[in-house]
């Protein structure tokens, strides 16, 4: 079969239209899990077939795609989703944050702040942020129905009696508009603060779960906390050692059996680009004259 | 404003409960007054958990009312009786696997009522976890321990713990001390007694124990078949009993 046998974006329209009432009912009530009749992709479940689900029903021909994986655009998963709408819906891609239209990103916020006119989609695995907790979905439901919000406290406060400190350091819930809690998907709690009143639109999209829900721009969001444990975003305390900057978040390298480590900033196009613009960092090769 | 105390705390008023033919409970009827511990004896399918069930609206019953502080609880949304369920009840199960998350220590298993309603600060919830833990005998040491780790008694004294920390009003208890040895039992009861009277709780209590129901209960509702054959004062009831299945019921206590 050839590329040209499947329709735009790989779904066919009326998947489409589907998928984006979903959207647009999530948008409508911001952190709500929206169900939809999620369907099967040519990738495996947690591969990302939710986010590739709503990337597809987001993209217009004039679109410009950048995807990422962990914060970096050149690994396994960033780049067969990337290939995969290259040839299913033949639209442009970049690595670039700023000249990207509609961004997928698993596991992370790009550094540079995004502006509006942007779709930020997530790949999310576990939707429901009570899920640990409460195992019964129909229980879930209703917790949320009724705003019944107090077990989610009652994780935190494991964290602080078992590590003294809330220790949850990837997908931290929040509070969406004072409403629903809501599970960001595992982005580090360090990237929590940009989820709140971004000016690019926020959608969110998990495949085997089938739920879509998402956050419209300039959107109140909180991440939940204790009075006496104020939420901290944190991140390793370095400076990245290839572009120097010293408030990016940092992947830890290994770098050989001696104990020998390298901090590097997990977006791999903000550390470019800033490296282009003549930033350096402690392992940066030397200049060549 | 009318003193709560010169109103009966629930009333509850032809409540029937079938399950398709057969029979749950039949035309139960009963004031309850604040402070008061109604004992609900009778032998096992005698309609006693159906009726403590429809009572604290976790089955709806098929007919009657049941009027909590004058608010009918089955006219009422869900929204607010689980409130009620969290705030103003307590719910004591035989089993404390039921009533405890087992997965969560017991300082948190306490707090998670306090965090319910919107506590919010960490050193206040575990000073007062730390407090009823205290209050029903177990070592603030054990404060981090999760309760698969207690012994059955303990598991069952920190259900209480965890019942009891938002000071409710009315508690519903099936059989409490079931499943624990006499030596336990005791000790069980002996606190229940204490915080019952400390706190001026209201209980309903089912039990098939006499024992029980003699040191707890201040009235006696007897039931057989789902329908109330007796009821009266505890010493009463159980002194002088009047109904052939009560005296039965009596008389088929092991004297020790």
């Amino acid at each position: 079969m050839s590329d040209q046998a499947y329709n735009f974006a790989y779904l066919d329209e009326a998947t489409k239209r589907m998928i984006r009432r979903a959207i647009l009912k999530g948008l409508a009530v911001p952190g709500y899990q929206v169900p939809f009749a999620s369907r099967e992709m040519p990738m495996p479940y947690g591969w990302g077939t939710g986010g590739v689900q709503v990337t597809a029903a987001c993209l217009t021909p004039e679109d410009t795609l950048k995807v990422i994986d962990q914060g970096a655009d050149d690994t396994t998963n960033a780049v067969s989703i990337r290939t995969f709408f290259e040839r299913t819906a033949g639209v442009a891609t970049t690595t670039q944050t700023a000249q990207a239209s509609v961004i997928q990103t698993r596991h992370r916020i790009p550094e540079e702040p995004l502006r509006a006119g942007q779709i930020l989609v997530y790949q999310v695995p576990i939707p429901e942020p009570l899920r640990f907790l409460e195992p019964r979905e129909s229980e879930t439901r209703k917790m949320h129905a009724l705003e019944e919000y107090g077990l989610m406290h009652v994780k935190l406060y494991e964290d602080i009696a078992r590590h003294g400190e809330i220790s949850t350091a990837y997908a931290y819930p929040v509070r969406v508009e004072g409403r629903y809690v809501m599970d960001p998907s595992p982005i580090p709690k360090f990237d929590n603060p940009k989820l709140g009143n971004c000016p690019a639109i926020q959608l969110f999209g998990a495949g085997r779960e089938q739920r879509i829900y998402a956050l419209p721009p300039y959107c109140d969001v909180v991440s939940l906390d204790f009075e006496d444990h104020p939420f901290t975003p944190s991140k390793a305390d370095h400076d990245c050692d290839l572009c120097g900057c010293a408030t990016s978040y940092l992947d830890e390298v290994i770098t050989d059996d001696q104990g020998g480590r390298m901090f590097v900033c997990s977006d791999t196009d903000f550390c470019e680009t800033r490296r282009d613009a003549g930033h350096r960092g402690r392992l940066s090769p030397e200049e060549t004259a | 404003m009318k003193d709560l105390r010169d109103t009966p705390l629930l009333v509850v008023e032809d409540l029937s409960k079938r399950y398709g033919a057969r029979i749950g409970c039949v035309d139960v009827s009963f004031d309850l007054w604040p402070g008061e511990v109604l004992g609900i004896v009778g032998e096992s399918g005698s309609g006693k958990s159906t009726l403590l069930s429809c009572l604290a609206g976790q089955l709806a019953p098929d007919t009657g009312r049941v009027l909590y502080q004058g608010h009918d609880t089955l006219e009422m949304g869900e929204p607010q009786r689980r409130t009620l369920a969290r705030t103003d009840w307590a719910f004591v199960h035989q089993n404390p696997r039921d009533g405890l998350r087992m997965g969560v220590s017991a300082g948190g298993n306490v707090g998670e009522r306090l965090m319910a309603v919107g506590a919010r600060n960490y050193g206040a919830i575990r000073e007062a976890a730390t407090d009823w833990l205290g209050r029903v005998e177990i070592d603030a040491t054990r404060i981090d321990d999760r309760p698969r780790q207690f012994s059955g008694g303990m598991q069952q004294r920190l259900q209480i713990a965890r019942n009891l920390v938002t000071a409710p009003k009315l508690v519903f208890m099936d059989e409490p001390t079931g499943g624990l040895d006499v030596s336990v039992q005791a000790r069980l009861l002996d606190l229940l007694r204490g915080l019952v009277r400390d706190m001026g709780l209201s209980v309903i209590l089912v039990t098939h124990d006499l024992a029980v129901a003699r040191l707890l209960a201040d009235r006696l509702m007897v039931m057989q078949g789902g329908h109330v054959i007796e009821q009266g004062l505890t010493d009463q009831v159980l002194d002088d009993p009047q109904a052939p299945y009560t005296q039965l019921l009596v008389s088929s206590v092991l004297q020790v």
